[in-house]
């Protein structure tokens, strides 16, 4: 089964547009994630601009809105994340646990969802989303 | 935390930690079984343990720690009651020495665990039980899983673990890096288990399912890990690539109802995009070190080896956005090459496949026809199935009908069968409705 590993730093809701992290923090982050490439673990993985640089669109009334980043109500927010093939939560949870996170990070451990997790007529629903991710790439 | 949880965490922590664990033993005590069997007491104290103090900071560590307590205590235990304290204080001292040296798993260990996938796939043993000793030693699966796996009873596959470890100790076999010209022969058996796990899981050989995704996932995480330890053999990251590529289409082979859906008529949008893009990024980093360069410098570039023709081929169908689009001249060229590296009637089948496809049915039944002589594929079901296709293609109906009613006898896969039955109603269907 597929995870997903969200990185949700504190503070990032408020870097200004460019902030990255230091050169000491990327040392120490390549270094787990070569271990998880050496463990035959790791899809794939990203990092994040800050909220800064984004926007956020909102459907309130069903009408789409938009709103610049940064955004001043959130708390949390995704800085990054690690997509990673293992055989149980738990093994997820051990992987997350070995990330040198600082005292500000929190990881989130979230399972991908597959088609066949859901009832026949939503499966056949969602037919077309699977069609949509392929011609996206 | 409740019981079953932290069992479940235990198991994790296992499966991560297992193949280091062992391969930094197997170096330290010189035999594979005995590296092997330590790990599985420290195992056992962590199950008995971990539920009271819980996971420690660092498992990897306490589990070596506890091992290597293990590993003293039973030479000494053996110096007492063999009276042989010479020659066993010698290797007391020695182990000792070999474990303080270097006492955790920090260090880098990558030769330890391509040491150990060596002698796990040591041509010593018979094919199935390299198999079983590789998804034991380095892909962390227990006995109980292992024997599921390959439809075998429990008692049978611990009985053939066993007996491996008994023989790689028995035959002496050096935990070390083949050498030389060794090298090549060695390395080729490592990835033929590492396929022959693949595909146990995409091509189930017997059994109600028609695939098992487990086995395969643990095939491509081996392979994911070979190649970051010898990441300077193309045809590493041909395996690579070949896996992730088939891999790739699994839940495009059966419909909502299990029914197994063969390839051209594969719903291409359900192929997982995300391993196709990493398995043609394999093929890439096999190609460069093959040293595929311009057509002007082609003549320096080393040939391809199977499993780079392999993920070729597959890439072929991965990189065609409709069946319709599908290069057939290609991959007709493809098996021919591949045919002169590694001849086989299996080969030459799946040739006339795509030359059937490329020229025409009539050139490829041609291929065929030559191989019904063939002895080695007398009970192979993908013979007279192929033949079908083609007669099919020709107008050949009756001919085409005898031939599946054979390949539906020939195969044991119940899915198979039934795709088999299938087409042969649809023909007859045919048939029946142009009154003939």
């Amino acid at each position: 089964m597929r995870f997903m590993m969200i990185m949700i730093p504190k503070g990032y809701e408020q870097a200004k547009p460019g902030t990255v992290p230091d050169a000491k923090a990327v040392e120490a982050m390549m270094k787990y994630n070569e271990a998880l490439q050496k463990a035959g673990v790791l899809l794939a993985l990203d990092g994040l601009h800050p909220p800064s640089m984004g926007a956020r669109v909102s459907f309130a009334g069903g009408k789409p809105t938009v709103t610049d980043g940064p955004f001043a109500e959130t708390k949390e927010v995704v800085g990054g994340y690690w997509m990673i093939q293992v055989k149980s939560k738990e093994e997820a949870v051990q992987w997350a646990m070995r990330c040198p996170g600082g005292d500000n990070e929190v990881i989130e451990v979230r399972q991908v969802q597959e088609l066949a997790d859901f009832p026949p007529d939503v499966q056949k629903a969602a037919g077309k989303f699977e069609e949509i991710k392929a011609s996206t790439r | 935390m409740a019981p079953s949880d932290i069992h479940r965490s235990i198991e994790a922590v296992w499966r991560i930690e297992s193949a280091r664990l062992i391969a930094a033993l197997a170096r330290r005590v010189r035999d594979v079984g005995r590296a092997e069997e330590l790990a599985q007491d420290a195992l056992v104290a962590a199950l008995e343990q971990w539920p009271q103090t819980g996971i420690p900071n660092n498992p990897g560590a306490w589990l070596m720690a506890t091992a290597k307590h293990r590993a003293i205590d039973q030479l000494r235990h053996r110096s007492l009651t063999e009276r042989k304290h010479q020659q066993i204080g010698y290797e007391l001292e020695r182990q000792q020495a070999a474990f303080d040296l270097e006492s955790d798993l920090d260090d880098d260990i990558g030769d330890d665990l391509l040491r150990l996938m060596f002698t796990a796939c040591h041509p010593v043993l018979a094919p199935e039980t390299r198999v079983a000793l590789t998804l034991r030693l380095l892909g962390g699966l227990s006995t109980e899983e292992i024997a599921r796996a390959f439809l075998v009873p429990e008692p049978t596959m611990a009985q053939r673990i066993v007996r491996a470890k008994r023989t790689l100790s028995q035959a002496q076999v050096p935990f070390e890096i083949p050498q030389g010209e060794q090298l090549s022969g060695r390395l080729a058996s490592v990835l033929q288990v590492i396929y022959l796990v693949f595909n146990e899981g995409y091509a189930a050989t017997a059994g109600e399912d028609w695939a098992r995704p487990a086995l395969c996932e643990d095939a491509l995480r081996l392979g994911r890990i070979l190649a970051e330890l010898a990441p300077n053999e193309p045809e590493v990251h041909g395996l690579v690539a070949l896996m992730e590529i088939q891999a790739s289409r699994l839940r495009a082979r059966t419909d909502t109802a299990g029914n197994p859906v063969l390839l051209l008529d594969q719903n291409r949008a359900r192929w997982d995009q995300l391993l196709v893009h990493r398995g043609l990024a394999a093929l890439e980093r096999a190609a460069r070190l093959n040293g595929a360069r311009p057509p002007a410098f082609a003549r320096f570039a080393i040939a391809p080896g199977p499993y780079v023709l392999q993920a070729e081929i597959a890439a072929c169908h991965a990189r065609a956005l409709t069946a319709a689009e599908t290069d057939w001249q290609r991959i007709a060229a493809l098996y021919a090459a591949l045919a002169v590296l590694t001849p086989s009637p299996i080969i030459e089948l799946n040739r006339a496949v795509a030359v059937g496809m490329a020229t025409g049915p009539a050139a490829g039944l041609e291929i065929v026809d030559q191989l019904v002589a063939e002895s080695s594929l007398r009970d192979y079901h993908l013979l007279p199935t192929v033949r079908a296709n083609l007669l099919e293609k020709l107008g050949r109906y009756q001919e085409a009908l005898t031939e599946l009613e054979r390949a539906a006898g020939l195969t044991t896969n119940v899915r198979e069968q039934q795709l088999l039955r299938g087409r042969i109603d649809e023909i007859v269907g045919q048939l029946t409705s142009r009154g003939g």
